[in-house]
This record gives structure tokens, C-alpha cells and sequence, in this order.
């Protein structure tokens, strides 16, 4: 099944200069429907708000961190089964141990290039 | 009368050693040191000699000690070197976020134009534009460098006051501090805080191909 280069993509980064770097790549790899949030909760509320068909979040944000978000979309039972990629600095073998057991779909280690970036997505959302 | 010196003594030394180590005041020290040591004044037998001299010895080193933090000025580093060291910092990731998102406009400018161009040429920029996204990411991974070290600064900051404390002067937030610096409980695993670390050094980091052979369980 030919994924939908439409599909509505939330991207979470409190730093807005990774945010507009991810928006750009996205954009790039023929991804143009995206929206930003730049902590947990603010992306939470986004997404009680309107489907989305995938997220891309950091890990280390305030008030709400990247594990607490996907900790809270795997128990809302509208959002239990969305996409959920952690794009982070966090590397260490607890962080991805605790992440793959909150649910993530993948986790993407920063800083990653173009390439990464598309094997990841394709891994989660099938070949485009 | 000596007997009645030794329990007062002994109960002033319980109280000390029930209290956590930086509330502890080096001038209390010093003064239940003079009290043990005045108490022995009179006629002294060799053994009490023995302990008159080590605690005179002790008494020397705690007033050396107390001189040479003195001369430190803990006070100035904490209430001015720090403070200054953190502002620094901020500016420093202030500084590069702006240059970044110069950098970003700019790149942005240049991929509509490679899309006016097309062809190869064209490709030829997009891709030049893509290696530049992708190093602008560094201004997000030093700017989290950058915050572990001023938490490292606060952490000093926090040392000094206890310090200061200790010296009684000033730290009167040390014990809080203190308290909030508590780790949590063991056995349950690393709380949520305790997973904030930040970018690893390049020798500590696992890289892509070590996270994906985590999530895949062949570790």
C-alpha cells in the first residue's frame, strides 16, 4: 500500500531551529502536511484535537518530556496505536530500553542525516 | 567536675554527628575542641597530655583550614564567578541559535531557487542544501551540552554554599538544596529525571546502529 505523502505529521522539539531543520527534511522527502508542537502537553492537545497520522518528538522538553508524551498517547485509546518516533540526544542503552518499553515505533539518535531520517520513516511507515 | 565536663562534651558531639555533614559549623568544632582541652587544665597525668597535644594539633589544623577557604573567597565564586560563567553560556546558545536560523534562511533560499534551476545543477544545490540542514543540528546537541554544564555549575554553586556553611557564613539555602539533590529510591529503575542525560561524549555515545539492535532485541 503506497503511503499518503499527504498524511498529517506532528513534529515536537523545543528547540525551534530542529523543529524547521525536521520540517525542511520532511518537506524534502515529499512530506508538506506538518505541524509543530514544542513540548508534550502542547503536542498532546494537538493531537486530541485532529488525526494525525504520525509523530516525531524529542525526548528532553519542559513542562512534558518526549517519553511522558508517548507514555500518554500509548494509554489514550484513540491514540494508542499512532506512529511514534523519538528523534533525541538521549543514547544511552537505559534510554532506549525505557523508550522501547513505553511503545516507541522507532528512535532516531541525534545529531542523523537525510538518510537516517527516510530509512526511519520507511521502517515505520512502509517504502515511499 | 571533669565528669560533668566529659558528658556535656559527649552530648555536644552527639548533636554534631547526628546533623548532616555541611551544617556542620567549623567554629563549633573549634569551640568544643577549646572546651575539651580547657577542661584539662590543672594538674594532667601523661595520658591527658597525649590528648591535650593532638587536640591542640586538631585545633591548628581546623584554624589552617578555616584561613586557607578563607582565601578562597567562596562567597565571590559563588555570588559572582558562577553566576557569570552561567550567563556566559546562555549567551553563547543565544548566540548560535541565531546564526543557525541565519544559516537556515539562507539555505532555504538557496533550495527554492535549486527548484527554480532544476536539472542537475539544480539537484546538484539541494543535496549541498540537505548536508547543511543536517549540520545545522549541531546547534541543538551543543546547546544541550551546554545546559549540562551550567547544571554541573549549579551543582558546584550548591557545593560552595555548603562550604559557606560550614565556614558559617552565608549557604542558608545549602540545606535545601540538599534535600532536593536527593537520588531516588533504589530498585525501582531510573525515575524519568534520573533519564535526562543529554548528549553522550563521542567516546560514550552509542550510535544508531547499537539503538537499533536495542529496539530490535538482538542486545
Amino acid at each position: 500500500m503506497a503511503v499518503d505523502m499527504n498524511m498529517p505529521i506532528l513534529i515536537v522539539d523545543d528547540y525551534k531551529t530542529m523543529l524547521r531543520i525536521i520540517r525542511n527534511l520532511l518537506k524534502q522527502l515529499g512530506f508538506d502536511n506538518v505541524d509543530e508542537a514544542t513540548d508534550g502537553s502542547a503536542a498532546l492537545q494537538k493531537l486530541r484535537q485532529k488525526d494525525f497520522a504520525l509523530v516525531i518528538s524529542d525526548w528532553n522538553m519542559e513542562p512534558m518530556t518526549g517519553i511522558e508524551l508517548l507514555r500518554e498517547v500509548r494509554a489514550d485509546a484513540k491514540l494508542k496505536n499512532l506512529p511514534f518516533i523519538m528523534v533525541t540526544a538521549e543514547s544511552k542503552t537505559e534510554n532506549v530500553i525505557s523508550a522501547k518499553a513505553a511503545g516507541v515505533s522507532n528512535y532516531i539518535v541525534k545529531p542523523f542525516n537525510a538518510a537516517t531520517l527516510k530509512m526511519k520513516l520507511s521502517a515505520v511507515l512502509g517504502q515511499f | 567536675m571533669r565528669a560533668a565536663v566529659q558528658s556535656a562534651m559527649e552530648k555536644r558531639l552527639d548533636e554534631a554527628k547526628t546533623r548532616p555533614a555541611q551544617t556542620v559549623n567549623v567554629d563549633e568544632v573549634a569551640e568544643i575542641v577549646k572546651s575539651i582541652v580547657n577542661s584539662l587544665e590543672g594538674d594532667i597525668t601523661a595520658g591527658e597530655a597525649k590528648v591535650y597535644s593532638e587536640l591542640d594539633a586538631l585545633a591548628k589544623i581546623i584554624r589552617n583550614a578555616k584561613a586557607e577557604i578563607a582565601e578562597l573567597r567562596a562567597d565571590e565564586i559563588r555570588q559572582r564567578h558562577l553566576p557569570v560563567a552561567q550567563d556566559e553560556l546562555d549567551a553563547v546558545v543565544s548566540a548560535t541559535e541565531a546564526a543557525t536560523n541565519a544559516i537556515m534562511a539562507a539555505a532555504e533560499k538557496i533550495e527554492a531557487t535549486a527548484g527554480a534551476i532544476g536539472g542537475e545543477h539544480g539537484d546538484g544545490l539541494t543535496d549541498a542544501v540537505t548536508a547543511i540542514y543536517e549540520a545545522c543540528t549541531f546547534q541543538d546537541i551543543t546547546g544541550q551540552r551546554i545546559k549540562k554544564v551550567v547544571r554541573t555549575l549549579r551543582q558546584i554553586e550548591e557545593k560552595v554554599a555548603g562550604l559557606l556553611t560550614a565556614l558559617g557564613a552565608h549557604g542558608d539555602d545549602a540545606a535545601g538544596d540538599a534535600a532536593a539533590a536527593e537520588p531516588g529510591k533504589p530498585g525501582a529503575g531510573p525515575t524519568d529525571a534520573e533519564l535526562l542525560n543529554g548528549p553522550q561524549l563521542p567516546v560514550n555515545a552509542m550510535n544508531q546502529d547499537d539503538i537499533d539492535a536495542i529496539l530490535n532485541g538482538s542486545d
